[in-house]
Parts: structure tokens; sequence; C-alpha cells
């Protein structure tokens, strides 16, 4: 008998094969996981266990959080404060904003890690609105984002924010916006990777600079446009 | 551990692993664990929910990945454990044999014999190397956003979501196999086996050790 440990690289060959099939996944993983999101979206529409909404992809929106729990405000509770460098600070309650104008968005939502989910309707009222009722004053440059999750902050500039494809959102695919998508109200900064949509929007200030919100403390884009930063040109999400 | 202290155990037991080996395994098993506990509460949404602290689990979730390799790399010094990469990489008449049967098991449920490591073992442990390094470069590409265009993190998570999902299976199946086996969980836990199960379990290495102590012993060498 010949001695255990000679014979062909059986392991070093699995370990290529498989450096081999994660390169051309990466590489094709764009594609194919589109092709997937389809034919999963449709077992999970048959599927009464719920368990195939746990495969990758398929369910569409991953729930991303910093807070330690998912906050809860009702309808009548929520409140938004707006303040800083304003005319008239406000204060708004959910039936103030769903008073005003809305503003219906369907566009591809793209996560900076790469997930996306095509097509989605966001409702709300337009930025530029609600900074035309408040009066924002001339020395103004920037809005920062507050939540009342207490940890979570974004930031746009005011140029930014006058885009007409900035929300203050209250409904996602023609619903009420879920506590776990960041509800009653959230922001949809619809050109931007969705970390710039902060959830559980609760106060927006206006300020003479921009003020880097919580991820882009940690190095993520203060001007995160899914089309220019990062080198890709989106028209689905603008 | 009264097995390691015995003079006569070598009748009764076998040496399976070194310390340092242990201590390989173990690490790397911890991380392991860390990594897909801290990836279950990332991506399960009912768990995500239930503690948020995103930016926490992700950080213990990086270092955990990116440590992942070290034990295997700081166990490359010691001579035993280089032995038993060797013997886990190359593939003999036996393990074909092994496979063959294994894949026949519900027709004719008897086993090949073994060497220390079976067939089955070799390719987990290859796949388990392989999936570290391929979720460690998705890894990577996800962690810094700034390197790759957007494609390709669409892609790296494609990977790196499908990828941990199959090691999660694979994962909780080893740990399934341990759960039955008690004597493989001592090999691991103290470093000796008992030499009727390595007969049962893992025939051609407890002949190839029977071997080497009567040579031992033919040279009068005193047995550790």
């Amino acid at each position: 008998m010949r001695k255990d440990g000679t014979g062909a690289p059986v392991g070093r060959r699995v370990v290529l094969g498989m450096l081999g099939l994660g390169a051309a996944g990466v590489a094709a993983g764009g594609y194919l996981q589109n092709g997937l999101d389809g034919f999963l979206a449709s077992v999970t529409a048959k599927d009464p266990t719920g368990l195939s909404g746990l495969l990758p992809g398929g369910q569409g929106f991953r729930f991303y959080s910093v807070a330690a729990s998912v906050p809860h405000r009702s309808d009548t509770d929520y409140r938004l404060t707006v303040d800083g460098l304003v005319d008239r600070p406000t204060t708004y309650t959910l039936a103030q904003l769903k008073a005003m104008r809305p503003t219906r968005l369907v566009r591809d939502v793209q996560c900076v890690t790469g997930w996306r989910v095509p097509h989605y309707a966001f409702t709300g009222v337009r930025l530029a609105d609600l900074l035309a009722v408040v009066g924002v004053r001339p020395e103004a440059k920037a809005l920062s984002f507050t939540c009342f999750d207490g940890v979570y902050s974004e930031s746009l500039t005011l140029d930014q924010a006058r885009r007409p494809d900035m929300l203050i959102a209250y409904e996602m695919d023609d619903k009420p916006v879920t506590a776990a998508h960041g509800g009653p109200v959230r922001l949809y900064a619809a050109p931007m990777y969705f970390y710039k949509s902060a959830k559980w929007l609760s106060g927006i200030t206006v300020t003479d600079h921009v003020q880097p919100g919580y991820w882009e403390h940690y190095g993520y884009d203060v001007d995160a446009w899914v089309g220019r930063s990062n080198g890709r040109d989106d028209a689905p999400t603008s | 551990m009264p097995l390691r202290l015995e003079p006569p155990a070598t009748e009764t037991a076998l040496r399976r692993f070194t310390t340092a080996e242990r201590w390989i395994h173990r690490t790397t098993a911890v991380l392991m664990g860390i990594a897909l506990l801290t990836a279950a509460f990332l991506y399960l949404p009912a768990l995500a929910e239930l503690v948020g602290r995103r930016r926490l689990l992700v950080t213990v979730h990086e270092w955990s990945g990116l440590l992942l390799p070290l034990p295997l790399l700081a166990g490359l010094v010691s001579r035993a454990f280089r032995a038993d990469l060797r013997r886990l990489n190359r593939f003999g008449t036996h393990d074909r044999r092994w496979l063959s049967a294994a894949l026949r098991y519900r027709t004719v449920p008897r086993p090949a014999p073994a060497g220390k490591f079976n067939a089955g073992q070799k390719l987990y442990a290859a796949f388990v190397a392989g999936a570290v390094l391929v979720m460690l470069g998705t890894g990577l590409i996800m962690w810094f956003t700034h390197l790759t265009p957007l494609l390709w993190r669409t892609g790296a998570t494609f990977v790196h979501d499908w990828l941990a999902l199959v090691i999660g299976v694979l994962v909780a199946g080893h740990l399934w196999m341990a759960s039955r086996d008690p004597e493989a969980r001592r090999g691991l836990r103290t470093g000796w086996v008992a030499r009727a199960w390595a007969r049962r379990e893992h025939p051609l290495w407890e002949k190839e050790e029977s071997r080497e102590s009567a040579a031992d012993a033919a040279d009068g060498e005193p047995h550790p």
C-alpha cells in the first residue's frame, strides 16, 4: 500500500477552481443576479413557508440600520422639525406633509455595497417645495438631516436638495413607509446611493456648510451620485 | 487527561493531532463561528431588525473574516500540520475508492478504507480553504467601495451571499457529523483517539501508525 499523502493534488485544484469560479462570479454576478431576482420573486410569491425569501436576492431590500432597534413613531406622534438658516422655522405633522403637493418617483434603488431594487415607487413631498415654504436665507449652503433612531444623520448641499428627485417620502410602493423601512417618514435621495436616503427622518437643519452624515465619517462619499461617484453611468436612478 | 500520561496508552490510543494543530482548529472555528453569526445578523431581516447596530456588526464581521486565514498561515511553522496539509491535498487511489463507495452508500452501505483523513474530509478542507479566500476577496470589494466599479460590487455581493449560504450549510453538516462522533471530537480536544476507532474509521492510517511504531520498537527508540 502506498503511503497516504501521495497522489494527485486534488485539494489544490479545488482551491484554485473555487478562486476561478469566484472571480467569474464577481464578473458575471451582476447579470446573473438580475435573472435570478425575477425567478426568485416568482418562487417567493408561491412559497407559503417564506423560506425562499431568505435566499440572496429576490426579496429586494435588505434591512440596514446602525441603531440598536427599530424605532417606532405613530402617524399621529410623528413630527418633522425644520430649522437653522430659514425664515420660518416650522414643525410639521405627517398630516401637514401629506397635505402638500405629492410627488411620485419610480427609480432603481442602488445600495453602495452592490444590491439593487429595480423600478421602485416612492411618494412624498419634494424637498424643494418644503424649502420654498420655510424660506431659505441667502447665507445657507447645505442641509443636515437628523433621525429619530438617535444615531443616523445625513447631509445634502442646497443645490442637491433642490433637485426635483429629492423627496421627503411617506410612501414606498404606494403603501405607507413601514417602521423597518424608516417610516412613517424617510428621506429619498433618488440619484444617490441608498445610504443618503436616511430612515426615520425627524429634523432638517439648514446650515452654512456641509456637515457629513453618519457613514460619511467612515469614508463614504458625501456627494454619493450613483452615476458619477465610483465610476458608473446610471440612468435608471436619475 | 490520563490517556496522555499513561505510557502504555499507545497500545490502545493513537496520537491524532498535536497541540499546535488543535489550536489552529480551535481559533479557525471561533473566527468562522463569529463570521457566520454576525453574517446571520447582518443578512437575515428578522435578526437584523432585532439587533440593528450595523456598524458594530460589520466591524466584527470584517475583522473576523480578515483574521480567518491567520491560524492556518501561522500553523505552517508546525511540521505536523504541514504533513497533515499534504495528506489533505493529495488524493490516492484509496480516496477515489472511498468516494465512489460513499456515493453508492444507499445501495452498498460499506465504506471503503480511509487514510488519516477520508476523501470527504479532504474535500471539505479544500472547500473551506477556497471559500475563505473567495469570501475574503469579495468581502474586501464590498468593504472598500472605491476599489472597484459598481458592477463588480454587485457581482461580489452575489458571490458573497450565495457562497455564505453554502458555507453555512456545510459548516452545519460538519458540526452535525462531529456531534455524532464523540471519538473524533476527543481527537480534537485531547489530541488522542482510541486505536479501535482509528481501525474502524481510518484503517489505513492505523496500519501506517502500527508499522511506524513497530519500526520504532525495532530500532530500540523509546516511543514518545
